[in-house]
């Protein structure tokens, strides 16, 4: 029960900061300019309408409680002690939402908004003769994008993707960008000994290629969402670490920088107060255009089975249980579809309003 | 110059020292040998017995760096330190832990099928990259500009698993052009080879044109080359003379960018090709949970990857003039 209670808590504590975020942004005084600049884009006003979407699928997923058991005549049941007993799996709001795609099982295979299974079976008609023929689904027309070998709607499977992505992106970014903040911006603004640590420390992780390390660290610590975070986030802050460091190096010349010191601003506030706020935009940027990289990222460990567990539904564990479908006699391709239409329409959205902020926050900073 | 080389090789040092030991305070010290034991051996039935059993017969019942009971120099040489970490040094990586089989000759036998996925879809994709962004650069601002660049975000957005099926489904099922998967030594290579060195160069072209397009944008926008056109150069001598010479240094950069995708390139075109290179051995590592294996590798794709920045480094000298040695 706590657990439930803590993982809705964290939705809205995240929600809580992104707003947050989002009334810093406002409150810069660049902001009128490049949200002029976003909406006059059209692929920008598109892609966060689409950014959106996913962000509240998301939500809906993440929100999450559980029914209490019912017998068949729809009455509660008690335990003992006369409190109601509930169902071992937590429904999400996203399910219940689904619920009539979520529970319509077939049989097997199906193709998309199909009445009949793909398969042909040896029918028994009423009137006692066998045909060979494909038997219909017990829930015709009702699968927008077919079924998967075990008979689950491959369009609800496609939704259930979302969650993971996003928390993926989201989660790997809280890692990274303060570890990345902390390590850059002390370094370049401190220099000497400190800056030759963190360079030394960044340098040795960046020189192990990222998918050794994250293999060795999801075989080490085994196959899971929250692995997949921690590791994510050791290898992608180095990078951003290193373009914050080289910025405050620029920044820490500057003569408001000096101003500061010399009115004897401590130097642990001049980091936090002047230095903080200029490269902020820097992580913006670099947050939503690593985002599509980490979701990409992800289909591809879990395809070759060192991503999240096999039971948590991600895009990559589709493809990788579709992997020999497109071999099949009848082609089955709905489930790489599905996986397909969910990545692209989260990563390219991702990529273009990625630009578009880069384009509108600092044009400077293009590749 | 040897003296810049020799300087800029002794820098690699240190890195690969903290690699190391790294990879030690992993695969040790966070996950112990006992750890280790449990997750080969399997959960099940597991008793101590078992576990030293198995320490033993793989040199891990040594005590990790202080081995207070032998004399001499073996009470830092007898230590799984000495005997697992600071021998990767000498590129002595030791027996594979499920097999037993001796990791490095696995190496030499499965680095050349690696290399000849690796180098050609390297090469190739560099070919191309710059020879498409040379003509979006030409017509700059125009139609074909803007379209060619929604293309690259576009197929920059689609998985590289979508490139690998999609590529296997038509070339090999339905066209029956190439073999699906599997490899052969000599002749027979190429028809094994060319798939998924097409499939690895054409995955890459969104981000390297974008890349190499703007690079050449930046040279464009110089006055020399303001100075050639207005003496009288085609504008494709302008390209290829002044442009494209100019950028080189640029472009050695996004070389080395380039370097440490070439491992995840590799381990997913051996897996799904079939091809018994580094990136197959890593991958029946991770299925095998064998950490001897994967240990080595992360060392080795460390040591290839530092040593592709020092030839980078090196490759600059050459190239530029201007870049001073020191």
């Amino acid at each position: 029960m706590l657990s439930i209670v803590l993982q809705n808590m964290v939705v809205f504590l995240l929600l809580a900061a992104v707003l947050g975020l989002c009334r810093w942004l406002v409150r810069q005084p660049y902001w009128p300019s490049a949200r002029r600049a976003l909406s006059r884009s059209r692929a920008a006003r598109v892609s966060f309408a689409v950014l959106c979407l996913y962000a509240g699928i998301g939500v809906l997923d993440s929100i999450v409680w559980r029914d209490p058991l019912a017998d068949e005549s729809g009455r509660a049941v008690l335990n003992a002690e006369g409190m109601p007993l509930y169902q071992a799996l937590p429904l999400s709001l996203l399910d219940r939402l689904c619920t009539p795609v979520r529970t319509a099982q077939e049989k097997t295979y199906s193709a998309p908004l199909a009445v009949t299974l793909l398969g042909l079976e040896s029918v028994q008609h009423e009137d006692g003769s066998v045909v060979r023929e494909a038997p219909p689904l017990r829930y015709p027309g009702r699968h927008l994008l077919g079924t998967d070998k075990v008979g689950h709607d491959v369009f609800y499977s496609t939704l259930k993707g979302v969650r993971t992505a996003l928390i993926l992106g989201v989660f790997t970014s809280l890692i990274a960008i303060p570890c990345a903040l902390l390590f850059g911006i002390v370094a370049g603004y401190f220099g000497g000994l400190i800056d030759d640590a963190v360079q030394y420390v960044y340098t040795t992780l960046m020189s192990i290629p990222g998918v050794l390390l994250m293999v060795a660290f999801m075989l080490l610590f085994g196959r899971g969402l929250t692995q997949l975070c921690i590791i994510m986030g050791i290898t992608t802050w180095t990078g951003l670490c290193r373009l914050i460091r080289a910025e405050s190096i620029k920044l820490r010349e500057l003569e408001y920088i000096a101003a500061a010191e010399a009115l004897g601003v401590a130097r642990p506030v001049i980091c936090y107060r002047h230095m903080l706020p200029n490269v902020m935009h820097i992580v913006i940027i670099s947050a939503v255009l690593n985002f599509s990289s980490l979701v990409l990222s992800e289909a591809i460990l879990s395809y070759i089975g060192i991503g999240v567990g096999p039971d948590t539904g991600s895009w990559g564990n589709m493809i990788n249980n579709a992997r020999l479908e497109l071999a099949r006699a009848p082609v089955v391709w709905w489930n790489l579809a599905g996986a397909f239409i969910g990545m692209i329409a989260l990563v390219l959205p991702a990529n273009l309003f990625g630009d578009a902020l880069r384009d509108a926050l600092d044009p400077r900073l293009k590749e | 110059m040897t003296a810049y080389i020799i300087k800029r090789m002794l820098y690699a040092i240190p890195t690969l020292i903290g690699v190391n030991v790294l990879i030690f305070a992993l695969f040790f010290v966070v996950n112990s040998p006992d750890d280790m034991a449990r997750t080969i051996l399997g959960d099940k039935n597991v008793t101590r017995a078992a576990i030293e059993n198995w320490k033993q017969e793989n040199g891990y019942h040594l005590p990790l760096f202080w081995n207070a009971g032998a004399a001499g120099a073996a009470r830092v040489t007898d230590t799984i330190f000495f005997t697992k970490s600071v021998r990767l040094f000498v590129f002595d990586f030791g027996n594979a832990d499920r097999t037993g089989t001796s990791i490095g000759d696995q190496i030499r036998l499965r680095i050349a099928p690696s290399l000849a996925i690796a180098v050609p879809t390297f090469i190739l994709g560099l070919l191309v990259d710059i020879t498409l962004s040379l003509i979006v650069a030409f017509y700059r601002a125009t139609y074909l500009d803007r379209w060619a660049l929604v293309l690259c975000v576009v197929t920059m957005s689609i998985s590289a698993l979508f490139y690998i099926i999609g590529g296997q489904y038509l070339f090999s099922i339905c066209l029956r052009l190439v073999p699906i998967s599997g490899f052969d030594t000599g002749a027979g290579m190429f028809k094994f080879v060319l798939l998924p060195v097409v499939i690895g160069a054409v995955a890459g072209i969104g981000a390297g044109v974008r890349f190499y397009r703007i690079i050449f944008l930046e040279v464009i926008g110089n006055d020399y080359i303001r100075t050639a056109r207005a003496k009288g150069l085609s504008e494709a001598q302008v390209l290829f003379k002044h442009v494209l010479k100019n950028a080189m240094i640029p472009i050695l950069t996004g070389v080395v960018m380039t370097i440490p995708f070439l491992f995840y390139g590799s381990l997913l075109m051996e897996a799904f090709f079939a091809i018994p290179g580094l990136g197959g051995y890593t991958l029946e590592a991770i299925n095998g949970q064998d950490f001897a294996v994967v240990r080595a590798m992360v060392y080795l794709g460390a040591v290839l990857n530092v040593a592709g920045l020092v030839l980078t480094d090196i490759s600059y000298t050459l190239v530029d003039p201007r870049v001073r040695l020191g």
